[in-house]
């Protein structure tokens, strides 16, 4: 039988579009030191650090875990470097995890970021391959046409991104470390904004952030001993598939879906939609909630947009989602993964402030990442599983 | 690296531009040896996988899918194909030859069971699932082996695909 593990304290920084007053080692110590304060321990008692970013040629740093080895406080200790794609801050929060599940470490830090004023992430995701054209710019160009395959196959009216687009805008309100603050937003706001890569508008596009979260897990002796209340980990999952394939379901891969069903069969949940409080979806651009509600089986296939239209996943719905403004907020991008899965844990402590949802006991946390490949989840829980 | 010498200004240095450059050796192996060598005579070559019978194109020389070599016989594909699905692109990128807004396709080729990424050219307004659409290749003394001989994709007059017959590739 696995440790039982929670986490007990979490940190992230102010997200920016430029955060030039500190360099990436200051962005990330900044949440770190968050994290360590709100656990209450020091940087010694800190057993292993596990860091993710996505990939190196998003800033053109190649490698920065070396040169950020004392940043992180990883000198003397087990280091290690997590990469998933987009998924990739999830994928750390459960390599950490794992460690203590383990037994391996007693207490461990788990850091992801992404500087992306510092290079240019649409660029190193545009490279051609010389066995492919050209054709794409970004991640957009990328999931457009997908999206695309989403409203034909459910009929999901336009108005669904639009409304997506400003729940989640108004969500970040409430959140003080969230980069796009829009107390403007309206529907007419994001049906006015550009259209750029049709059917997505850049008012339905996440933006280009610089942040960093960070978060300390810890085994049951340890997290008991809290003076805060923790997350309880209950279960984690992860999942992934190859870009292409003949016959394969880009808009809802079997990997989300083997996905989702392993993830509540571990944390003994067989309603979603009833015995989840509330769930931080990674949601890049805001017509994957829907899709996301769909291929984490909280609703049915090709209904998943009924939940945004009838206000269910809005904060004050029966199934909020994103309540701390998501992916379409704020958007560095290897920190968004564990940005997801931390907003899932400060919920169930109690600790969300402006933004948390009334009596929040079980949260879910998700993070995807590459083409629609790589999945990461987890359930944490006020009370131990 | 630049060898521009940094300029003399008051105040802190907040920021500097670190230009880097890359170029890489793409070992082609048998597979694309094959695709590239054939697109140089302007012949589309698929491979079928030997568990379920499908036609990769373009092939990596494996089924992803299987986890086995796609070696048998290459199966030559028409230059003509249904568009699955589509987005029309308002932000710029160099090397597509189009201008502003263009489409881009993930197109079906006839006779093959994966999709193909590729720019369409046409009114964007008449862009629709189930279009289909043929090659326009550069002119044949332009040929290399190289993908590029396809410059972008063209609607046909020819009616439209029915949609179950593209759908599982949406
Ligand atoms: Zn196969």
């Amino acid at each position: 039988m696995a440790e039982l593990t929670a986490v007990i304290g979490i940190g992230q920084t102010k997200h920016a579009a430029k955060r030039i007053d500190v360099s990436m080692a200051g962005l990330i110590r900044e949440a770190a030191e968050r994290a360590l304060a709100d656990a209450e321990c020091t940087w010694a008692d800190i057993d292993a650090v596990v860091i993710g970013k996505a990939p190196d040629m998003f800033e053109g740093v190649m490698m920065p875990e070396l040169f950020l080895n004392d940043a992180v406080g990883g000198a003397y200790k087990p280091m290690l470097r997590v990469h998933t794609a987009g998924s990739v801050g999830g994928s750390t929060g459960i390599v950490a995890a794992s460690l203590v599940q383990a037994g391996i470490h007693d207490r461990v830090l788990c850091v992801a970021f992404e500087k992306q004023s510092e290079s240019n992430a649409t660029w190193a995701l545009s490279i051609s391959m010389p066995f492919s054209v050209a054709t794409v710019v970004g991640a957009g160009g990328y999931f457009a046409p997908l999206i695309r395959g989403y409203i034909r196959r459910s009929g999901c009216p336009e108005e669904i991104g639009i409304q997506v687009a400003v729940k989640d805008r108004l969500n970040a309100l409430k959140n003080p470390y969230a980069h796009l603050q829009l107390a403007d937003i309206t529907p007419q706001m994001v049906r006015d904004s550009p259209m750029l890569w049709d059917p997505i508008r850049y008012l339905e596009t996440c933006p280009s952030s610089d942040g960093a979260c960070a978060m300390v897990m810890a085994k049951e002796s340890i997290a008991k001993r809290a003076s805060k209340p923790v997350a309880w980990i209950h279960a984690t999952e992860m999942r992934s598939e190859p870009t292409m394939f003949s016959g394969r379901d880009q808009v809802m891969p079997r990997a989300t879906l083997d996905n989702a069903k392993s993830l509540y069969e571990k944390a003994g949940i067989t309603n979603p939609r009833k015995e989840i409080d509330c769930a931080e979806i990674y949601v890049p651009f805001s017509w994957y909630e829907p899709m996301w509600m769909e291929g984490m089986l909280i609703s049915d296939t090709n209904q998943g947009w009924k939940m945004t239209e009838s206000g269910a996943t809005a904060l004050d719905g029966d199934f909020p989602v994103n309540m701390s403004g998501g992916v379409l907020s704020s958007n560095p991008i290897g920190a968004s993964g564990l940005l997801r899965f931390a907003e899932a844990a400060l919920q169930v402590r109690g600790m969300a402030g402006e933004h948390q949802v009334d009596g929040a006991k079980k949260a879910l946390g998700h993070a995807y990442g590459g083409g629609s490949q790589y999945f990461s989840t987890w359930i944490v829980g006020s009370e131990k599983p | 690296m630049s060898d521009k010498k940094p300029e003399e200004k008051e105040g802190p240095v907040q920021v500097l531009q670190t230009p880097v450059r890359l170029e890489y050796v793409f070992s082609a192996g048998q597979s694309a040896s094959r695709l590239l060598g054939a697109m140089a005579k302007g012949k589309l070559l698929g491979q079928r996988c030997p568990v379920d019978g499908r036609v990769y194109f373009p092939s990596r020389g494996s089924c992803p899918q299987h986890g086995v070599p796609l070696d048998g016989a290459p199966v030559e594909l028409a230059d003509k194909g249904t568009v699955a699905t589509y987005s029309i692109v308002r932000i710029p990128i160099e090397k597509v030859p189009l201008e502003l807004p263009y489409v881009t396709v993930q197109v079906v080729l006839d006779g093959a069971d994966t999709v193909l990424m590729h720019l369409l050219k046409c009114d964007v307004d008449k862009v629709h699932m189930g279009m289909r659409v043929q090659a326009k290749w550069k002119p044949r003394e332009e040929w290399t082996s190289s993908v590029e001989n396809i410059l972008y994709f063209e609607p046909i007059d020819e009616p439209d695909a029915p949609y179950d017959s593209f759908k599982e590739h949406i």
